[in-house]
């Protein structure tokens, strides 16, 4: 087939630097790193306002998903912000494909591009199908397998912040601990060789480091957050939903990362069953599932010797728990991943779950709202409320219902509350 | 508690519109308020209790504030705050704990919490507008006070629907129905219907509302009518629905009693001073640079604008023939009155107060006053929305479309204009002029409509005239960014910039930045200033507004011409072409003027299942005029020899003649709806062959709509999809053994694309059905995951999943069906191709225009595309569909990733479109079709490379074709235009 795009080449590694866009801060920035070891000059954008929302909405289409409105708007900001050279510039994106549009980000961002005059840009296809070829962007086993403990160290240090904030004594310093340990590990990370012996040390580190920060015990409501893969994560397309939980007194709880991973990679066995896939694809999905299991399970066995933390839910018992309410050929998007989460969460104890996403996100109309009725049916002290992102969104109307889920977690049942003002005065109203 | 029994409880509910004040004393309620804050919340808040101090002295109280713009007061004056939901259900818990649900509505929420088994508190979400704010908005539209539409609509004799998802569609609906002629009391009825079913289907999501209901808020307790409608739904008594005396209060009331616990103590005075003396925090980054930067500049701006003029002329001193042009729009109605050398004698702009009628009656006997017998109407033509109907009423020599008298108006400004953008009372239309004909029209899709009396409506609720608060906008210091969407949600912007202290003259300024945000980047849909052209006129109601204008000037960075008749541009363009009219003018005289009469009543169309529903006007001298009807079956008149060829009618036919075999196996049945549309001869096929009865779902209807309204979860969610929940319903009722509709993540192959997905929408709505359905009754839902490629792999997973040999099926046995389903369903695609070969050439042998009215199969569904198909063949077209081209042509270069077989075939039949100077294509999107979001650009550009225009209509449940009829004139004007321009050289 014809080339229509434009290629990073290998002398571009030189001078070009290439942006990554800011979904998860703590993953992104250990990726960048890992990328930048691998003589690409990686840099996670930071920026946030809504004028990236309002440059994406210049640029795409206004009905399109608010993640690509988003995720385009930061990179042709960047782009346009005087900063960089726009001709020393190229993108990456993240893609995961599928029947979900969102597999049509890179057809949008390029358009954009184009429309916005940098046609010349090169943008780079991250995906694990690699259908474009980048000579400056080869995806090595090395590079792969770095970036995968960027995954773990990034769903451990996330765990770790979201389980110790709401009750540190002195504030802000799980927050420091994670840039330490950022630091410190893509510092490993440019090693030539890295050892898991080495890691799975790291990771007993981080939970003993994040262990000695001192706690008071408060009540909290335990609060899961859910849904689109974007919104879910980025604090700029969920309004800071994160610190905005912490400030009300909630301890968030965020599935992590390699739980997403292990979702694709799991349905590549599942195609099989019901698509009619190749065995032999299927069998190099199994060895990978069962690779990525053992990894977590590793990471959850040293969570639970040290004990300070609640540790993950192994990822095939999550699997299990969509049984009963979607099937898992529902692969669109995050598909059943996303019911089964509500589920595990609320095994976990975060009764009360925000459910993330895009306004009008298709496969969320049935794995996310349209499984909302049958999981509360069948457990009722599940409280789910969806909340919709987009740019026109106020972020008045998400907090004021966030709140409202929140007052109901606080709220005593009928039974524990003290009758004696109500005795006193219904007489008079009823 | 430590308090005295005579501590005074105080609740203070500060909703988006309204401020409440409750003061509870043992028990009882010892004094109330509830006023409009008219967004001064600080202001108010502390009069309100100011009076209380006057009222009941300064005593201690104990206080919490509720409310959607109390937080940011609350927060200031460290008062304690309780989330207004909570409050109502504090309120419940205590008095009234038999309770199901309550329903409160407010200024801008609805609500519904339902208690019982764990509490479930439902708020509107970001698409549901306002619902005191749309009663209001529709009292403004109807000119009469709530009050005024709640007694009218208690003498309702019908109901119409009216959209329910959004204020704006709505009013969509509302207009057409205002302009028909249609009774106010129907209308008032109609709209608070609209609200019902809006709270039902967006709040309710699938939990039936039973039992005991409670109705709280401002708007339940105002409007009697209102509650009437929700009881009439919901099938409850008065009794089971009481509305309890505190209904407005109950958000305070609540506040209140969470004040016995939580509340702050102190004195009455001791509260205002918190209250006066607090300063609500800021969000600095929503805040915009002035629209005027000094007095000089605006003075500079006025002098600019006002040079563009048309002549007038003294009409006493004029005698000789004259033109009359008249623009009876949406909201408003202009005449124009042209000397034959061009000049204005005569014009008049004003809101047709819900009777265009009448206004220009008045008008027109002023205008053989001011006449005499000196001059004499020569020509005169009507465009706008009530075109036809005042077009009958008095005999106008000629309708024209409005885009065509737009442009005809501004071309006398400048004639090299290339771009007209007009912003009336609730429609945004602008076109691209090329080489002298319109090469590209844009009308506001159903979504961000309504801008213009979205002002004047704001302005009113906060206590201005639409000129006053536009005025105030001009010389803000700081205007609000409030976004640049849909104008529902810029009522929340407002909301939250009120919360955060900004002064009306900065919302004001912000709303003109967000109206024409909305046109450049919602419409328009410009990336830079260049994509508007060269020479921009600017027209239209709004743009009157100076502060809409130099917010454009601002927006798109250099100035435009406003001419200053921008109100009467459609009036003017229809006068001038007036003056193309021949011969003697038909136009009704003073005489018959005096005896003129108008009445209207409604019938119930009978020419086809649509059973439209008619408003019939009769005006003295035997002339009617008929409308809301789909087509033109009801007005007597014949669609014409084209109807032989419409592809949409002739899939329905098909498609609905497969009939039902009874067979050894019992009922399968069908849900006729999303992939359906397509796929049934295969299943039907399969399972007749399998001796099973397929009992295949009607077609859908509105009913078909509000029969599965109450188990929909997700409102945001395509129409088509919506309509599924009905089909799936009326088949339980019929009590079929099992309900048929497979999870397919791949589509047909047809090898046209990258990869054949189906939307998520499509692939798995039955896992959405399966989870939200209450009872199925006797019916099985079945909803296997299936792969349609293959024919061996379905044969499999259909014995595997029907229970193979033990259910006493054989593998043979479904081979066997698997290939009669094939072959019914090739037959049909055949069939298909055949039919869309043949309108083809009848239309080439008989000189027709060719419409490929592009959609997906559902769009044929009568309910989906509104009788759009045969709206096209009235005027002339053969309609085709996107399935039965597609096949005729290549598939272009697509820039996107081409991977949903239904979408394919959009690309490859608007290549076909580019090749064939007959042949044009209309795209139909369904709203919130997330798909579309993507195909709709790559559709445009393919059209527009190829020279052709692009036309897409955004179709949801809204039943209106007005609009759409526009937009199709439009495009034959066009189109008419770019031929007399190349025959013309």
């Amino acid at each position: 087939m014809e080339r229509n795009y434009i290629q990073y080449t290998k002398e571009m590694k030189k001078d070009y630097t290439v942006f990554i866009p800011n979904m998860l801060p703590i993953h992104f920035s250990l990726i960048a790193r890992v990328m930048n070891n691998y003589g690409i000059r990686a840099q996670v954008l930071k920026t946030s306002g809504p004028h990236i929302g309002e440059t994406g909405l210049r640029y795409v289409h206004n009905d399109t998903c608010y993640p690509a409105i988003l995720v385009i708007g930061q990179f042709i900001d960047a782009i346009q912000s005087g900063k960089y050279d726009p001709h020393k510039v190229a993108l990456i994106l993240f893609q995961t494909g599928g029947g979900c549009r969102a597999s049509n980000y890179i057809s949008l961002l390029r358009k954009a591009l184009v429309r916005a005059g940098y046609e010349y840009v090169p943008v780079i296809s991250f995906s694990l199908a690699g259908i474009e070829k980048h000579p400056g962007f080869n995806l090595s086993l090395g590079m792969l397998h770095r970036m995968l403990y960027a995954v773990t160290y990034g769903d451990l240090l996330m765990t770790a912040v979201n389980q110790t904030k709401p009750y540190e004594v002195h504030r802000g310093e799980a927050e420091r601990k994670a840039e330490e340990w950022t630091e410190r590990l893509t510092a490993e990370m440019a090693e030539k060789r890295i050892s898991y012996r080495r890691i799975k040390r790291n990771y007993r580190a981080i939970i003993d480091d994040f262990a000695t920060i001192e706690r008071r015990e408060r009540e909290t409501v335990k609060v899961g957050v859910v849904g689109e893969i974007f919104v879910k994560y980025s604090p700029l397309g969920n309004n800071n939903l994160e610190d905005f939980l912490v400030s009300e007194g909630a301890e968030v709880v965020v599935p992590g990362l390699l739980d997403f991973c292990m979702y694709s990679v799991y349905n590549g066995i599942v195609d099989q069953k019901f698509y009619g896939r190749a065995p032999v694809k299927a069998f190099f999905s199994r060895f990978a599932y069962r690779f990525l299991l053992k990894k977590q399970r590793d990471v959850i066995d040293i969570m639970k010797e040290e004990g300070t933390f609640r540790p993950y839910t192994p990822f095939d018992h999550t699997v299990s728990l969509a049984d009963g309410y979607i099937s898992h050929g529902v692969k669109m998007g995050e598909g059943w991943l996303l019911t089964a989460e509500m589920l595990e969460l609320a095994e976990s104890g975060a009764l009360s779950i925000v459910c993330t996403q895009p306004f009008g996100c298709l496969p969320n109309h049935i794995c996310g709202k349209g499984m909302m009725k049958p999981v509360k049916e069948a457990n009722p002290a599940i409280n789910i409320i969806a909340i919709d992102y987009d740019t026109g969104a106020s972020v008045v109307n998400q907090q004021n219902r966030i709140k409202l889920m929140l007052t109901a977690a606080k709220r005593p049942e009928p039974g524990e509350q003290t009758a004696e003002p109500a005795e006193r005065e219904a007489a008079e109203f009823s | 508690m430590t308090d005295g029994k005579n501590t005074l409880y105080l609740g203070i509910d500060i909703g988006s519109t309204t401020a409440k004040l409750v003061a509870v004393e043992n028990g009882e309620i010892i004094y109330s308020t509830y006023e409009r804050h008219l967004s001064q919340v600080r202001q108010k808040t502390a009069e309100l209790i100011d009076g209380l101090r006057r009222a009941v002295g300064d005593r201690r109280v104990r206080a919490a504030v509720s409310g959607s713009a109390g937080l940011g007061i609350a927060e200031a004056a460290g008062i304690p705050f309780i989330q207004e939901v909570a409050a109502t259900t504090e309120l419940v818990r205590r008095f009234h704990p038999d309770t199901e649900a309550v329903i409160e509505l407010g200024g801008e929420d609805a609500k519904i919490i339902f208690f019982g088994a764990g509490i479930d508190e439902r708020m509107n979400g970001t698409c549901a507008g306002g619902t005191g704010a749309f009663i209001d908005q529709m009292a403004t539209l109807l000119d009469v006070s709530v009050s005024e539409l709640d007694r009218l609509s208690l003498d309702h004799t019908r109901i119409y629907p009216i959209a329910s998802r959004c204020g704006v569609f709505a009013k969509t609906d509302i207009q057409p129905l205002l302009n028909q002629g249609a009774r106010k009391e129907d209308i008032a009825a109609s709209i608070y219907q609209a609200v019902v079913n809006q709270t039902i289907a967006g709040l309710a999501q699938g939990r039936r509302i039973r039992g005991k209901v409670l109705f709280f808020g401002g708007p339940l307790y105002y409007c009697r009518g209102l509650r009437e409608r929700f009881r009439e739904t919901l099938g409850l008594s008065e009794e089971d629905a009481p509305l309890p005396e505190y209904a407005r209060h109950s958000v305070s009331l609540g506040a209140a009693l969470f004040a016995e616990k939580n509340g702050i103590s102190d004195t009455v005075g001791g509260l205002y001073e918190k209250i006066s003396n607090c300063i609500p925090r800021s969000s600095g980054e929503k805040i915009l640079p002035p629209l005027f930067e000094s007095e000089g500049e605006y003075r500079e701006f006025a002098a600019r604008h006002a040079a563009a003029t048309v002549e007038e002329t003294d009409p006493a001193r004029y005698s000789g023939k004259a033109y009359l042009g008249i623009d009876c729009g949406s909201t408003t109605t202009k005449l124009v009155l042209l000397s034959e050398d061009g000049k204005i004698l005569y014009s008049y702009y004003s809101s047709n107060r819900g009777n265009p009628v009448t206004v220009i009656k008045e008008q027109l006997t002023k205008i053989y006053e001011i006449c005499g017998e000196r001059i004499k109407i020569a020509g005169s033509a009507v465009t706008g929305y009530g075109e036809e109907l005042i077009k009958n009423a008095f005999g106008v020599d000629a309708g024209v479309v409005e885009t065509a008298a737009h442009y005809t108006a501004a071309r006398r400004f400048m004639p090299g204009v290339d771009f007209i953008l007009d912003i009336g009372g609730q429609d945004i239309k602008c076109f691209r002029i090329r080489n002298g004909a319109i090469d590209s029209i844009m009308l506001n899709e159903a979504c961000s409509s309504g801008c213009g009396s979205f002002i004047e409506t704001f302005a009113r609720s906060m206590g201005y005239t639409a000129e006053e608060f536009s005025k105030k906008g001009l010389f803000a210091r700081a205007p609000v960014n409030l976004g640049s969407r849909c104008t529902v949600f810029m009522n929340s912007s407002v909301k939250q910039s009120q919360k955060d202290g900004a002064t009306a003259e900065d919302i004001s300024a912000g709303l003109s930045v967000s109206v024409v945000k909305n046109a450049i980047y919602k419409v328009i849909r410009a990336t830079s200033p260049e994509d508007l052209g060269e020479n921009v006129v600017v027209q239209g109601g709004t743009l009157l507004n100076d502060a809409v204008l130099r917010a454009l000037e601002k927006e798109l960075g250099r100035n435009v011409v406003r001419p200053a008749i921008a109100g009467l541009m459609g009036a003017y363009g229809a006068a001038l072409k007036a003056m193309n009219h021949k011969g003697e003018s038909s136009l009704m005289g003073p005489e018959e003027l005096t005896e003129f009469t108008h009445t209207s009543k409604t019938a119930v169309c009978r020419g086809c299942t649509n059973n439209c529903r008619l408003t019939v006007n009769t005006f003295s001298g035997g002339g009617r005029f008929i409308s809301g009807n789909r087509c033109e079956k009801g007005l007597g008149r014949d669609p014409g020899e084209a109807g032989e060829h419409n592809l949409y009618e002739f899939k329905r036919k098909y498609l609905t003649s497969l009939a039902p075999v009874k067979g050894k196996r019992g009922t399968v049945g069908i849900p006729l709806s999303l992939g359906m549309y397509e796929l049934l001869p295969l299943w039907h096929g399969i399972f007749t062959s399998l001796g099973y009865e397929v009992i295949v779902s009607e077609m859908s209807t509105r009913e078909t709509y509000e029969k599965g309204q109450f188990t929909i979860p997700s409102d945001t969610a395509c129409y088509p999809a919506k309509l599924m929940h009905g089909h799936v319903e009326e088949l339980i009722g019929r009590g079929v053994d099992m309900i048929f509709y497979p999870c397919l993540t791949y589509n047909v192959d047809e090898r046209a694309s990258v990869n054949h997905y189906n939307c998520p929408v499509v692939a798995y709505y039955s896992e959405l059905l399966a989870g939200n359905l209450e009872d199925t009754g006797t019916s099985r839902f079945f909803y296997p995951y299936l792969n349609i490629n293959k024919k061996s792999a379905l044969a499999d997973e259909l014995y595997r999943y029907l229970g193979g040999a033990a259910a006493g099926f054989s593998k043979r046995e479904i081979r066997a069906a698997v290939n009669a389903g094939f072959e019914a369903q090739e037959k049909y695609v055949a069939a298909v191709r055949r039919e869309g070969e043949a309108a083809l050439a009848y239309a080439r042998e008989n000189g027709k225009r060719i419409m490929i009215l592009a959609g997906r199969p559902y769009h044929i569904d009568e309910e989906i595309c509104h009788g759009i198909d045969r709206l096209a063949l009235s005027l002339g077209f053969v309609v085709v569909s996107e399935d039965s081209v597609a096949h005729l042509a290549e598939v272009p270069e697509v820039r996107v990733l081409n991977q949903w077989t239904y979408h394919a075939r959009l690309y490859r039949a608007a290549k076909y479109a580019t090749e064939h100077d007959d042949t044009e294509l209309v795209q139909l999107v369904s709203f919130g079709c997330g798909v579309d979001a993507i195909t709709t650009d790559e559709v445009r550009r393919i059209l527009e490379e190829g020279g052709k225009y692009c036309t897409q209509i955004k179709i949801d449940e809204i039943t209106n074709l007005g609009a759409v009829k526009i937009r199709l004139r439009s495009l034959l004007a066009a189109i008419e235009d770019r031929e007399t321009a190349e025959e013309n050289g």
